[in-house]
């Protein structure tokens, strides 16, 4: 069970003098249960690459295969592979148009063929899964805090069951308890329902904390495909792709020059923590 | 001397049904006083919903007090005669670049404002050259904004209402939809222009970081001011933030760990060197 990309290239505006390729030579394979960064500045193709997992894009050269099937063959059911990889947008709730919440959630399964009993069921257990109670399915989605349209825009593709679960920036614009709400509940997904999770972020502190693996983007290219800990050892690479480390890896970089035995390793705000403590007291009693 | 004095400001959204008739009152911003020294760099913070938009829009005239006064150089919003003065004093900034563009090249879009405030065209040109080179988008003078990155348009934005030659400028959110370096790039452009051209700046955020550099900061939750002082003073006071729903700056974050941990680090760090100055300080 997974998402196999090979040498996947798409290129805008092809046999045009202004072509260009907009990802290019993309190999990746995703297993089912994995928890996955995404990151990457603006226009360096990680929405482009995104788009291609559940078909809303085609490549121009390369191949998918989802589930050892091919995507692109003529006959292949796209609309299978769209339930089985959810995405979430960027600022999803935009494009909340129903007019109670409830009915809203219910668009996605109903196109999916369900009958409006079965969407309504599924739709309830996602709200309840985003955390909104039985008081918000009357509702207007247009009533909601930034932060509740949001979970019921998350809402809406939880209640087609996906397998695969793609967020672009799910937390872009939330404040800080909006945020956590929204990354908990991603958290949950994967642990709970063995979820698979592609997180695109600029935050490099959250990627840090959840993914087990994560890829960035450059300029149309997957620059690094590894562990976090690992990549964030490429603090200049990433620096030059506008990108960067965790704060807290500054941090520890710098303590390290200045002598301190510190591990360099430390990419979440716990683990420098902890080794600081270590160095420090083991330096010297305090 | 003040470029912004609010007094006792209170405004309240009415909600009302098909008939008009009112069934929900929001007071968004609950009795509100805050002064603004001309020159300032003043960082408003607060988690969605405590008033702190609400409260910026009252500066520039998009929304009026249901009660107080907001006034901008003295002169009160609530006065007809005195709107286009206040809207030329005092520019404001949005979350969304997107939805800030108009012209379909560069120069025009830093053009309308100017243009529309009736300045001279040979004016306006020079204006136009000036503001693009403030931002750093001179080069992208006559490139279509649609080609732009999201911090590039969002300078871009700036440039506009820095055309306008406002004395201060409101920026909501400006950097929450641009990556780590559009971010870097759109806070160092507003402080520079603080610092080399005196602008007043009030820099509404939720990202803490961009709080450091601020010459005040104003806290607000539930419509109230209910933290006011440096980024110092505020920051070391880490359970009362928290518990407004906030964050503190990165360093501080990780200051205040080692600290519950036992290690005797100064309350008030703010930065990186900071942080590693006074560990280093430790042994």
């Amino acid at each position: 069970m997974s998402i196999k990309l090979e040498h996947l290239s798409h290129q805008y505006s092809q046999n045009s003098a202004s072509s260009r390729y907009a990802i290019e030579d993309i190999n990746l394979t995703i297993e089912k249960g994995e928890f996955i960064g995404l990151i990457g500045h603006t226009g360096s193709g990680k929405s482009t690459l995104i788009q291609h997992l559940n078909g809303l894009l085609k490549a121009t050269g390369g191949s998918y295969t989802f589930d050892g099937e091919d995507v692109y063959a003529e006959n292949y059911n796209m609309k299978k592979l769209r339930s089985k990889v959810g995405m979430s947008f960027q600022y999803p709730e935009h494009q909340l148009f129903e007019v109670t919440v409830l009915k809203d959630v219910c668009f996605g399964p109903m196109n999916m063929g369900l009958t409006e009993d079965e969407a309504i069921i599924e739709s309830k257990k996602a709200l309840e899964a985003v955390g909104l109670s039985e008081e918000y399915y009357e509702k207007s989605p247009f009533e909601l805090s930034g932060g509740q349209k949001r979970r019921v825009a998350i809402a809406g593709v939880l209640a087609m069951n996906p397998e695969y679960f793609i967020l672009d920036e799910p937390t872009a614009g939330l404040d800080p308890v909006g945020r956590d709400r929204i990354l908990n509940l991603i958290y949950e997904l994967h642990r709970e329902r063995n979820m698979t999770i592609i997180l695109v972020s600029h935050s490099m502190e959250d990627v840090a904390r959840f993914a087990k693996r994560l890829l960035v983007m450059n300029q149309g290219h997957l620059m690094f495909d590894a562990p976090p800990v690992e990549v964030f050892r490429h603090k200049k690479e990433l620096e030059e792709m506008g990108l960067s480390a965790p704060e807290t890896s500054y941090v520890m970089e710098e303590l390290h020059k200045r002598g301190f035995s510190v591990d360099l390793d430390a990419i979440t705000m716990e683990q420098a923590r902890d080794s600081i403590l270590q160095a420090v007291k083991g330096g010297k009693a305090l | 001397m003040n470029i912004i004095k609010v007094k006792d400001l209170i405004f309240l959204y009415r909600k009302k049904d098909e008939n008009g008739e009112v069934v929900q009152e929001i007071r968004a911003v609950d009795g509100v006083d805050l002064e603004v020294e001309k020159g300032d760099f003043v960082a408003i913070l607060g988690h969605n919903g405590s008033g702190k938009s609400s409260l910026a829009k009252h500066i520039n005239g998009i929304l009026f007090p249901t009660e107080g006064h907001v006034y901008v150089n003295e002169k009160d919003t609530k006065d007809p005669a005195e709107i286009w003065h206040i809207r030329q004093t005092a520019g404001m900034v949005f979350q969304n670049p997107d939805n800030q563009i108009i012209g379909s090249i560069v120069e025009e879009d830093v053009a309308f404002g100017p243009e529309n405030l009736g300045v001279p065209t040979e004016e306006i040109w020079e204006r136009v050259g000036r503001c693009l080179k403030a931002v750093n988008m001179e080069a992208f003078r006559e490139s279509s904004p649609n080609k732009l990155s999201g911090g590039q348009k969002q300078r871009v934005a700036i440039a506009g209402i820095m055309a306008m030659e406002p004395e201060c400028i409101v920026l909501d959110e400006p950097t929450a939809m641009l990556d780590p370096r559009g971010r870097q790039d759109v806070i160092s452009t507003v402080h520079e222009l603080n610092e080399k051209k005196g602008i007043t700046i009030l820099l509404i955020t939720h990202n803490m970081d961009e709080v450091i550099g601020a010459d005040k900061v104003f806290v607000m939750d539930k419509g109230k001011v209910v933290m006011n002082g440096t980024p110092r003073e505020i920051f070391e006071q880490v359970e009362k933030i928290k518990s407004y729903g906030l964050e503190i700056p990165h360093a501080t974050e990780l200051a205040y760990q080692l600290r519950c941990k036992g290690l005797p680090l100064p309350k008030d760090i703010l930065t990186r060197e900071e942080l590693v100055e006074a560990i280093c300080q430790l042994n």
